[in-house]
């Protein structure tokens, strides 16, 4: 069993604790003394650090919630300064305004070791040759596994995503044994191999997917792991504290969530309460370590649970099962996280269509596909083809540039779209995982 | 004076089973003669547009029946049965830089009429109206 860290990794469970409580309790003091917002945050719901007597006393903290970061879009909510920032993530926001998260070199560190002891968890190390086939760029995926994979001394393939044929080529000719993207991308890249007549499994060296980005199932990881003949594993991180963190290890029983790293509770997500091992509830994040945006219980949206028991491999970590869905709307669509609200935003902005919609998500060849059906303007209904495909493309590219992913859009006759009292259901999801 | 400007009703479809026949089914019920029709289609929606007897009433009839609706101006030209008419035609909008935006043709009692949606109705119907090329009246389908 090899460990990058092991003294870290299977530092005995009291320990840990003992070591998160210290933790904690220099976090909130630094917010309290540095951070306008939580000081104000902390004032407010009457707790001050001389209040946190153990780690149990985390659940007497006030939440953050994604709203405080578009509300305090750019950067007011850093607790450094822009000199200390070594790297920007940006990521969708609910609504017009993206989610802005610095890092400064410790950040970065703290990230990329997070990443060296997960992949090392998964068998990879010196050796292995890893295709990154996440996004590049302001999305955390290519970035976050780039630099995790160079520091376990494994040779780095930037590929990004798109370019299908080039990937499965690369991946062949490279002798890739690993490969980093969302489970659906990696079937497309298959699809697309058997096409090209390079068949994964017996023309490719292929033996590790680092898989995750969007939800799939066992169900699903059973058919990559047989087709393709590689082990799958699941990968969580959310952009709001670092993107791709943690991997399950060759045990797949459940991601070791790094405690040093971030401190993880599950609460239920109507009454705010802290519930047991596993119970499943929306996870809360409270980042130990992070400089630049440090978060006090982060309510991630995602539903899940924390196992309880050790795991087999030694590692002494909470173990995280894999995220069953949302507290909210959001969508993941290639990976990329999409609000409805942001659609509505969109559509809002545009003079000649209704502000009725709705989304329909689809798979096509594996990959995901969206479709916003939009009902046309009747005052601005011209009877030249010309005018309403120019509207229709620029309804596509306003939303390409607001969601970062591309949609497919439908005009419809006013008033055809479903109607809703109270809450509406905008979006139909019709894939199967 | 002679009133060239004929009104089309075009119509906002979704490009799905059984639109139009709901657009026939409320111009049947209104007792409107269709006398010329075409549908342009682009990918999942579609155009179509027509000429009525009574485009008013045919209009608001498609409005309460919750079709996306309007009125626009065409001409309807007659087309000589000869080679070289539609040539004449198009000739005498090129040459006076009018655009032909869309037509269509439907064959009329007293034979062909071509019908022409352009960028600039009023040049238009000025340079047809100075050769010998028959226009259509709007009051001949009333």
């Amino acid at each position: 069993m090899e460990y990058w860290n092991p003294r870290m990794e299977r530092i005995p469970a009291d320990e840990l604790r003992d070591l998160q409580y210290k933790l904690l309790k220099t976090l909130v003091y630094k917010l309290y003394n540095f951070s306008p917002f939580y000081r104000r945050r902390l004032k407010e719901s009457g707790v001050l650090p001389d209040d946190i007597h153990s780690l149990k006393d985390v659940s007497k903290l006030p939440f953050t919630q994604k709203t405080d970061l578009r509300d305090n879009y750019p950067d007011k909510i850093f607790c450094v300064s822009q000199s200390d920032v070594a790297r920007y993530h940006v990521s969708s926001g609910t609504t017009g305004k993206p989610t802005v998260v610095g890092y400064t070199e410790h950040d970065l560190n703290l990230w990329t070791e997070s990443l060296a002891r997960s992949l090392t968890a998964c068998g990879l190390g010196r050796g292995d040759t890893m295709q990154v086939s996440y996004g590049y760029g302001l999305f955390t995926g290519g970035l976050g596994l780039h630099y995790g994979a160079e520091r376990i001394g494994a040779s780095v393939l930037p590929m990004s995503t798109g370019n299908t044929e080039r990937q499965v080529e690369l991946m062949r000719d490279m002798k890739v044994t690993a490969i980093s993207c969302t489970p659906s991308y990696l079937l497309h890249i298959a699809e697309t191999g058997e096409k090209m007549g390079i068949n994964i499994k017996d023309d490719t060296d292929l033996k590790t997917g680092i898989l995750g980005a969007e939800p799939w199932s066992e169900r699903m990881r059973d058919r990559i792991e047989e087709e393709l003949g590689i082990d799958a594993y699941d990968i969580y991180g959310t952009s709001e504290l670092s993107g791709p963190m943690f991997t399950e290890c060759q045990e797949k029983n459940g991601a070791h969530v790094w405690g040093d790293q971030m401190l993880i509770e599950i609460i239920d997500p109507a009454s705010g309460e802290v519930l047991e091992n596993e119970e499943d509830g929306e996870l809360v994040v409270t980042t130990l370590q992070k400089e630049a945006l440090p978060l006090l219980r982060y309510r991630t949206g995602d539903l899940t649970k924390i196992y309880d028991g050790v795991c087999a491999c030694g590692r002494t970590h909470p173990r995280m099962a894999r995220i069953k869905g949302r507290t909210d709307d959001m969508l993941i669509i290639r990976g990329i996280n999409v609000f409805p609200s942001q659609v509505e935003h969109v559509l809002m902005s545009i003079d000649n269509v209704g502000n009725h919609f709705q989304i329909v998500v689809d798979r096509k060849e594996m990959l995901d596909n969206m479709l916003v059906m939009v009902e046309v303007n009747e005052n601005a209904f011209s009877d030249k083809i010309n005018d309403l495909m120019l509207l229709k493309d620029r309804v596509g590219s306003k939303l390409r540039n607001v969601l970062n992913i591309s949609a497919e859009v439908e005009l419809v006759e006013p008033g055809t779209l479903p109607r809703f009292e109270g809450k509406a259901k905008r979006v139909v999801d019709r894939r199967t995982l | 004076m002679a009133n060239y400007a004929i009104k089309q009703i075009s119509i906002f479809l979704e490009n799905k089973p059984g639109r139009l026949a709901e657009v026939a089914e409320a111009m049947n019920e209104a007792k409107i003669n269709i006398l010329a029709f075409s549908i342009a289609e682009a990918g999942d929606f579609g155009v179509v547009r027509m000429l009525v007897n009574k485009p008013d009433e045919a209009c608001k009839k498609l409005h309460e029946k919750g079709f996306t609706v309007s009125l626009t101006r065409v001409l309807g030209i007659k087309m000589k049965d000869e080679p070289g008419g539609l040539y004449e035609i198009a000739k005498i909008l090129g040459d006076s830089d009018v655009n032909i935006d869309y037509a269509y043709a439907y064959s009329g009692t007293s034979g062909a009429v071509f019908i022409l949606r352009v960028s600039d109705l009023e040049l238009a119907i000025e340079k047809i109206t100075e050769r010998e090329v028959e226009l259509i009246e709007d009051t001949l389908f009333e």
